[in-house]
């Protein structure tokens, strides 16, 4: 509850595939936060690995940062295949 | 509706020209469906409003548990007692997401959690209403499952992003609990004595119009209900989602054989939908107030559940502690 600390989880649904944010839960330490997370996040297999995290140890970009961040990548357009023009002869590259 | 009746603090509608840059910007990202996430600009007004209206939803699921809890030990078989308590748990997991997607606003899981004890805050009124047979669980699961989906569905598109994805996750559980409550009611009426038939028209006159009372009031002009639209937490009206509920339920319930206690209850060929009769509003609001058979004793186990499990929550944080205290002495 709000005495105990915020926990994030993140599960891994498949081998191969990325851990992805799921949600969160309270928890008395991470042992416990771990235990939470497999009650409350995979109860029907959605998962064979799971991360938790302490929320405040995640430091995330911050909206008003967001042109700050992102906008110097939108004007870099000859970063994508899609900007070199290849004539049909060559072929799928 | 989990939530019937939120308030926005919305006298009316504001124009687009009385909004500051702020909120302008605001709707303007509302309305092309982007959504708002926890640590982006919202108004006062809708941060208190979601707060409420999810507190209630996670609060319904939470009492929710309790008039099904009353039949874990009075299961007919093991099979029955193993598929109530999966239910049971993925209510309680249905609150633990939705009291996530609370905190990301900013509140505080324990104070909105005191709010229900002190009866400040609300739930679903149809918690209320006693289980008395083992129907019940099928008819609970059948129809107030059923509402809830028909209101989760649409809210699966509300415009705050934490919100929407706990009621994606909630809707792909809750077909489990409509189809195991839909079973209970089909095996006792194939199979049943004319005794077990008759519990299971029994339950479902008794909980049909409670079940139909929790899409909330009429629809009105109320800024509370603009407001909501305009801010996309609430996407269809309160009247539209009763009508979903009515015209996909009146198949089934006469699939089972049964009736439904309402007179007035026929198809209309010119509407395409089922017409049904007037809801007694003076129930609904008697039992939203507090008033309802069974909502001081909900109230006493929810605080009960809390007082009596303190000294777990003490144990797990002394043993922590402790953990803690030996790792570092290592």
């Amino acid at each position: 509850m709000s005495e105990w600390r915020l926990y994030e989880v993140f599960v891994r649904s498949k081998h191969g595939l990325n851990h992805k944010h799921v949600g969160s839960v309270h928890a008395a330490d991470a042992e416990m936060a771990m235990e939470n997370a497999r009650d409350l996040y995979t109860r029907r297999n959605e998962g064979v690995s799971i991360w938790v995290v302490p929320s405040d140890a995640i430091t995330a970009s911050a909206s008003d940062e967001k042109e700050v961040l992102f906008d110097p990548s939108e004007d870099k357009v000859y970063r994508h295949a899609s900007f070199y023009k290849l004539p049909d002869e060559v072929g799928h590259m | 509706m989990y939530a019937q009746l939120v308030e926005t603090g919305a006298k009316r509608l504001k124009t687009k020209e009385e909004m500051s840059p702020e909120e302008r910007e605001f709707q303007e990202k509302v309305d092309a469906e982007t959504k708002i996430e926890p640590k982006n600009w919202m108004p006062e007004g809708y941060r208190k409003t979601l707060i409420r209206q999810i507190s209630q939803h996670a609060h319904s699921e939470v009492v929710g548990m309790l008039p099904e809890g009353n039949w874990v030990t009075r299961a007919p078989t093991l099979k029955r007692k193993l598929q109530l308590m999966a239910k049971i748990q993925d209510e309680a997991g249905h609150g633990l997401y939705l009291y996530s997607a609370m905190e990301t606003l900013g509140a505080d899981r324990d104070e909105e959690i005191e709010k229900l004890h002190q009866g400040k805050a609300k739930y679903s009124s149809i918690f209320n209403y006693p289980t008395l047979n083992w129907a019940d669980m099928g008819a609970v699961g059948w129809l107030v499952d059923g509402a809830a989906i028909v209101n989760q569905v649409v809210l699966q598109r509300t415009s705050y992003g934490p919100y929407s994805r706990a009621m994606i996750r909630i809707c792909k559980e809750e077909s489990f609990h409509q189809r195991q409550g839909y079973k209970i009611l089909l095996d006792m009426m194939r199979e049943g004595t004319e005794e077990q038939k008759a519990m299971v028209q029994d339950a479902i006159n008794r909980l049909w119009w409670p079940a139909l009372m929790m899409f909330g009031p009429h629809d009105d002009e109320s800024p509370n209900s603009q407001q909501s639209m305009a801010w996309k937490i609430k996407r269809k009206s309160n009247d539209e989602l009763r009508q979903m509920f009515i015209d996909q339920t009146v198949p089934q319930l006469e699939f089972l054989g049964c009736t439904a206690p309402d007179p007035d209850l026929k198809w209309n060929e010119e509407t395409g939908h089922y017409d049904f009769g007037e809801i007694n509003w003076q129930e609904f609001y008697d039992v939203l107030k507090g008033n309802g058979p069974c909502n001081r004793e909900r109230i006493k186990t929810r605080k009960n559940a809390i007082d009596e499990g303190a000294w777990v929550r003490e144990a797990a944080v002394a043993y922590a502690e402790k953990q803690k205290q030996r790792a570092q002495a290592a």
